[in-house]
């Protein structure tokens, strides 16, 4: 299928953006393919972060002076340019937490334990989920009784929707997903996920920490009632998550943290909260982290999501074309980029992930090993680990060679 | 730095062909622990004689060959010691058998079969007593 050519990114320009991509280890160039666990920073992060330390430095919110209105107006900003990425409704939607995982927490905390789920309801995950989505529910059933269930995935790598449908009933209150596997790189069908859970009444909460840096979304398309991702791994800093909900399921999540900002009045002994999203931002923010996210949707929405996603098509078919050369080496998940994110997790023969690795370490190429916090993944496909390459919008043809000459070394390693 | 010389031949040849890999029926002194961030597994099994000294001992275990190697080595030091003399094996002897430069993270995989020996000795009847 030909790409129109002006939809696919200057990877050169892009590279240049990048500060780090400068860096040599050990004297080779920095071959960076793990994007999915951390992405690089453009200079324009950077800079975003480094103009609010130096320039207008204070509390938001409150403070009745020049610095202080400037900060409130740019983190404020920041919330209205991370709704119009998403497609959302309004600002008001967009809860900053400290990331993906904070976020996940917080719909099983003030939704689930706090909030409306009981004894006996059921919250349907799957087997694809990474530990951040696992975990929190786990919590639901602990305190309040309720019952997980699980759609496995087939050998390829897909969520089994026809046992989708069998696990759902009236009985079933939340419904939990990935949008991209952070493990085979799967985008799962969430719209019609979302659209059968709610045909029994029940929420979606959307994993978007996979997607959001790489394809557009429009989380109103999609029908999402949640839905959690972090800047970090979308170009911005660490520390900065984002949870979108709509204001219907954000009135019924009671708040994590208790503190300054997330109330209306306070009365010894009781209080009550301010408007959404405020009320679950407690305590003085990540100012800079949220202004940084600003400007790392700024330079995505830039570039166009749809060209992120088209030039990560490229690289990925190609990076799948190349090491199904190579004999030995076995890739998880399924093989049709337009089902695939640019995520390649793959195992050499008897060569451990980690030792994969660290060969590719020794010439500067960085990838991940090991379980990608994802272990009962790992158990279906009964694996203890695996090596996972991963795409980012400064990866081109170069970098995936890199990564399969330095498979080709590993298996002289090893033979 | 090369790749060969972190995975060098003798490493390699510790993960290709271990020594003393497999059940052991009768051991008397078993521990077993992994590293979570690799996955790396090592379990220990050890017979000791009437004189406290460790006259057989295999692993189990599967991981990287930094962790593998490592277990099959420290099965070549063990053999043979007392229980004193193992309980008062040091890292460095370890590191010295890897001779290798290791990053922090790998030097939890270099150093887990000492971790479950030091655990298997936990069980070991006191000598003194």
């Amino acid at each position: 299928m030909a790409k129109p050519a002006k939809v696919l990114l200057n990877v050169p320009a892009v590279k240049a953006d990048f500060p780090i991509l400068q860096r040599k280890i050990r004297d080779k160039r920095l071959v960076y393919l793990d994007s999915a666990a951390t992405s690089q920073k453009p200079q324009q992060v950077i800079d975003a972060t480094s103009d609010f330390y130096s320039r207008y430095n204070a509390n938001v919110h409150r403070a009745i002076y020049e610095l202080g209105e400037e900060a409130t107006r740019e983190y404020e900003g920041a919330r209205e340019k991370v709704a119009a990425f998403i497609r959302a409704k309004s600002a008001n939607e967009i809860v900053f937490t400290k990331s993906t995982t904070e976020s996940l927490n917080l719909v099983a905390y003030g939704y689930g334990v706090k909030g409306k789920i009981e004894k006996g309801d059921e919250i349907v995950g799957t087997v694809m989920e990474h530990h951040s989505n696992h975990v929190p529910w786990h919590f639901v059933k602990d305190h309040k009784g309720a019952v997980l269930k699980y759609v496995d995935v087939t050998d390829e790598g897909m969520l089994k929707m026809e046992q989708y449908d069998e696990l759902l009933s009236k009985r079933t209150k939340i419904v939990t997903v990935t949008l991209c596997s952070n493990v085979l790189g799967t985008i799962n069908p969430v719209k019609e996920i979302a659209k059968r859970a709610h045909e029994v009444g029940a929420v979606c909460v959307v994993d978007a920490a996979q997607a959001a840096p790489h394809m557009p979304i429009d989380v109103q398309s999609l029908g999402a009632d949640f839905l959690a991702f972090s800047g970090h791994k979308m170009l911005g800093p660490t520390g900065i998550g984002i949870l979108y909900g709509t204001a219907e399921v954000l009135e019924a999540t009671e708040p994590l943290l208790g503190g300054g900002e997330m109330i209306r009045e306070v009365h010894l002994g009781r209080a009550s909260w301010n408007d959404v999203p405020y009320k679950f931002e407690g305590g003085t923010p990540n100012i800079a982290g949220v202004i940084g996210l600003g400007a790392a949707v700024d330079y995505l929405t830039k570039l166009g999501m749809e060209a992120v996603r088209a030039h990560e098509m490229e690289v990925t078919q190609y990076a799948l074309d190349e090491i199904r050369r190579i004999k030995g080496v076995t890739i998880y998940g399924p093989k049709d980029v337009k089902r695939k994110a640019g995520v390649l997790a793959f195992t050499i023969g008897n060569a451990h992930p980690h030792d994969i690795a660290s060969i590719l370490d020794v010439d500067g190429i960085c990838i991940r090993s090991g379980h990608h916090c994802a272990q009962p993944l790992m158990e279906r496909y009964d694996l203890p680990a695996t090596a996972r390459a991963s795409f980012y919008v400064y990866n081109d043809l170069d970098d995936v060679d890199a990564l399969m000459a330095g498979i080709r070394k590993v298996q002289e390693v090893f033979a | 730095m090369a790749a060969s010389d972190l995975y060098q031949e003798h490493i390699l040849d510790h993960y290709k062909h271990p020594r003393n890999k497999g059940p052991l029926p009768g051991a008397s002194l078993n521990a077993k622990d992994s590293n979570p961030l690799c996955g790396d597994e090592v379990v220990l099994h050890l017979k000791v004689d009437g004189s406290q000294r460790i006259s057989e001992v295999r692993f189990e275990g599967q991981g990287c060959a930094i962790s593998q190697a490592s277990a099959s080595m420290l099965t070549t030091i063990v053999k043979g010691v007392t229980i004193p003399e193992a309980e008062a094996l040091e890292r460095d002897a370890i590191l010295k058998e890897l001779g290798i430069p290791l990053s922090a993270v790998r030097l939890k995989c270099a150093l887990l079969s000492l971790h479950v020996l030091k655990l298997a000795l936990r069980n070991a009847p006191d000598a003194r007593a």
